[in-house]
């Protein structure tokens, strides 16, 4: 063949393969984007950063997209083969409905709550920690997410709940936050020793009608929205939106949640003060069906 | 949701565009053929996130496919252990790529005259020659073996379809509870931040690290190069975030060759620093170091005049230092640092050292030609004038990630020496200064048509030129010619 033909043959060639992607790629229309560039709710503040959506535009996708979708509601092309009880499914932007909040039971999270979700992870769930990213990804991401539900567009984010200070763990305190777990019946789901073995247990939907278990203390694995004794304190008293765990706000008080804190851990199998004065009280299992206490 | 109706509606008339593009695609793959593709599925399948989550492409990681590595391949999310898994799940790549590429280089080429036609001569010519080819295959498999123990064994066929162990090993991942224990053990990639066996490049000599290769020429030292997967011990620590990462690994000096039948009773060592800085919208700027030190034999026992495998004793020292640095100058930007400064001892640099040596070309070693010094024998000396050999080495990666599925990569690497090995004092025959300097251009496009967490596949558009100084043909006797190659290469690369 002419040595010019084949030349040229080469050239229009990989010009062409060169040209494809570009097409190809374009998965959003200009109009979408300007749609959500636009929008009040495509911008997030987490601590001193400001979020832009548009920026996390193409690290939702790198990322993101495959569970949760790009349209965000949790069907990405993944999501069909999370088992659950063993896995729970994508979050569902479009709901605006999230677990782990600072803000009470029913109400919008926080910028920052959803911002430490993001790289925080999820355990026992496919949501690995994020914390890769930098914080002013994060931020972006914040407000990516956001544009999918219409409640940013009408609401705004709950009042963080105010968590006291910490107070001394106390054998006493142990002992009335075992009181706490019998009242508020947190035995029906995660059983009487915390092996998320308690007689509802087995029979846990979340609001989606799907099969949910409760937290197994006893594996000792992290809390779902964290690991510290604040998240604790934060995970009973905002409720875990979403799911059969409620918020214990109207029925326990401030100084009663952390007794209850304090016991919970007690549940777990590390070598904490609260587990070293339970061992002392050589506190036994709750018997949910004995009498009440004779006042 | 209303605007992504809408926007489906726009859309229309892109799946045009898309047939156009599927038809365009046709046609280049059927005139041309050639390229490779996306990340390890393995891994994807198991967790179900596409190759982008960890791979800036398929298979260079991003920072979090690093710490997804730097982990044992665990994502941490307390479903790492195989006991999650569908007990049907069996972590197993494989990938190969089929070529086409076209390579020119130059050569002594004989000249013929008279009758019947005898050889008159030879003169420097540029040899050409194109055809389709294939890559070798790669069968991967890794993941937990239970949490924090995890595996990685990669069995790598050449295109004959002779295998080798191009990876084994075993790990042991955040011991006492810190992300700053981990061991592994067996033949590994050098924890480098610029990874050769991740990269995309396929062509010869764009496909390897030239810094990380780099032997001055008549240097007997096959050891000390870093883009060797190499045996022994590495300990690994980070940051949980991974932005703070250091390594010490021991290695023996066998350039990664099993049997000791290389280098034997000799170790080394290659230490890595590297910091991961936040720099808001570019991301994560990293900038660190390498230590590559040790020692190889130069002298074999023999028996009847014949190497005894396994023998080597003399052990002579050889350094590889430098700095490395991912730097991100733009949202999609990145540029990619390796500096070097090697040395190796002066037998070395006489050629000793390589009396055995199995290495093959694929695996970036040079054979030990029949007429190299092979040993360092009792009485040796070594000629005057001779010295260590030392020289620096710049490799320089930019990568513009237009998207996840598209990504352009230019490389350019040069090797200076800076003090050849003939030419101290009282030298009978001194080296031209610049005899084996190396600039290495490469340019290529790399497409991910899609991207699943069950397959990859990638089109891969390749260009490389290399050309080093004064080690090309010669057809007089005293005169050096260069060495002077260019490639272009199409390739389809997938796994499954």
């Amino acid at each position: 063949m002419n040595s010019r033909l084949l030349q040229s043959l080469y050239a229009v060639v990989i010009a062409g393969f060169f040209a494809l992607p570009t097409r190809i790629t374009a998965q959003i229309t200009e109009y979408q984007e300007k749609q959500w560039l636009d929008s009040a709710a495509a911008s997030s503040h987490v601590g001193n950063l400001t979020g832009d959506a548009h920026r996390a535009a193409e690290t939702y996708r790198r990322y993101c997209v495959v569970c949760h979708g790009e349209l965000g509601d949790g069907n990405g092309e993944s999501a069909y083969w999370f088992d659950t009880p063993l896995y729970f499914k994508p979050r569902d932007f479009t709901l605006g409905v999230f677990k782990c909040r600072s803000t009470p039971t029913g109400t919008l999270p926080t910028d920052e709550d959803l911002a430490n979700s993001i790289a925080r992870g999820l355990d026992r769930s496919n949501m690995p920690p994020w914390n890769v990213l930098t914080a002013q990804e994060r931020a972006d991401l914040v407000a990516w997410i956001k544009h999918y539900s219409p409640r940013w567009q009408t609401e705004k984010p709950g009042e963080p709940i105010a968590i006291p200070a910490e107070p001394e763990v106390t054998a006493e305190r142990i002992k009335a936050g075992q009181d706490v777990f019998n009242r508020v019946q947190c035995w029906k789901c995660h059983g009487v020793e915390g092996k998320a073995n308690g007689p509802s247990a087995s029979t846990l939907q979340d609001d989606l009608g799907r099969p949910i278990l409760p937290y197994n203390f006893s594996e000792g694995g992290r809390f779902k929205c964290g690991s510290t004794d604040a998240d604790l304190y934060k995970i009973f008293m905002t409720g875990l939106d979403g799911t059969p765990m409620p918020s214990f706000s109207d029925n326990i008080k401030p100084e009663e949640a952390w007794d209850l804190v304090f016991f919970l851990r007690t549940l777990q199998p590390f070598h904490t003060k609260a587990k070293e004065i339970a061992n002392g009280l050589n506190l036994k299992p709750i018997n949910p069906n004995a009498p009440p206490p004779s006042q | 949701m209303r605007m992504w109706a809408q926007s489906r509606l726009c859309q229309k008339p892109q799946r045009f565009t898309s047939i156009l593009a599927a038809v365009f695609s046709m046609l280049f793959l059927i005139l041309t053929a050639a390229q490779r593709a996306d990340a390890l599925p393995a891994f994807a399948r198991k967790y179900g996130l596409r190759c982008s989550a960890c791979h800036e492409t398929w298979p260079i990681l991003n920072n979090f496919g690093l710490r997804f590595r730097d982990n044992g391949y665990q994502l941490m999310n307390d479903r790492d252990s195989p006991i999650w898994q569908n007990p049907g799940y069996w972590p197993v790549t494989f990938r190969i790529t089929p070529i086409w590429h076209r390579l020119s280089s130059l050569q002594a080429v004989d000249t013929y005259g008279g009758i019947p036609p005898a050889i008159t001569g030879s003169q420097i010519q540029r040899i050409t020659s194109s055809g389709f080819d294939l890559s070798g295959l790669d069968f991967h498999t890794g993941g937990t073996l239970e949490k924090n123990i995890s595996f990685y064994v990669l069995p790598s066929a050449d295109p004959t379809a002779t295998f080798h162990f191009e990876t084994v090993m075993a790990r042991f991942d955040n011991l006492l509870g810190s992300s700053w224990i981990n061991i592994k053990m067996g033949r590994f990639e050098l924890n480098n931040l610029l990874s050769e066996k991740r990269m995309v490049q396929l062509t010869g000599n764009g496909g390897i690290y030239q810094t990380y290769h780099f032997i001055p020429v008549g240097d007997g030292n096959i050891y000390g190069q870093m883009g060797n997967n190499q045996l022994g011990m590495e300990y690994l620590g980070h940051s949980e975030n991974d932005r703070t990462r250091i390594s010490a690994a021991l290695l023996s000096s066998s350039s990664g060759n099993e049997n000791l039948i290389t280098g034997a009773n000799s170790y080394s060592g290659f230490f890595t620093f590297d910091q991961g800085i936040d720099a808001g919208k570019l991301g994560v700027e990293r900038i660190g170091g390498y230590a590559y030190v040790g020692e190889a034999a130069t002298y074999y026992r023999t028996t009847g005049g014949v190497p005894i495998p396994g023998s080597g004793i003399g052990n002579k020292g050889f350094s590889r230092v430098g700095f490395t640095g991912q730097l991100y100058l733009g949202p999609h930007f990145d540029l990619n640092v390796v500096t070097q400064h090697g040395s190796d001892n002066a037998w070395f640099g006489q050629g000793y050292g390589n009396a055995i040596n199995p290495g093959s070309a694929n695996q970036g070693i040079p054979q030990c030609p029949p007429t190299c010094l092979a040993n360092n024998v009792p009485g040796t000396t070594l000629p005057a004038g001779s010295q260590a050999p030392i020289w620096n080495g710049y490799t320089f990666e930019a990568r513009y990630v237009y998207s996840s599925q598209l990504i352009f990569i230019g490389l350019y690497e040069a090797e200076r020496m800076s003090q050849q090995a003939n030419n101290g004092a009282g030298s009978a025959n001194p080296s031209p200064s610049k005899l084996g300097n190396i600039n290495n251009y490469t340019a290529l496009v790399r497409y991910n048509p899609f991207m699943n967490p069950r397959a990859g596949m990638a089109l891969q558009a390749e260009f490389n030129s290399f050309h080093q100084d004064l080690t090309g043909p010669s057809i007089t006797p005293g005169v050096l010619t260069n060495t002077n190659t260019n490639e272009l290469l199409l390739g389809i690369d997938f796994d499954f």
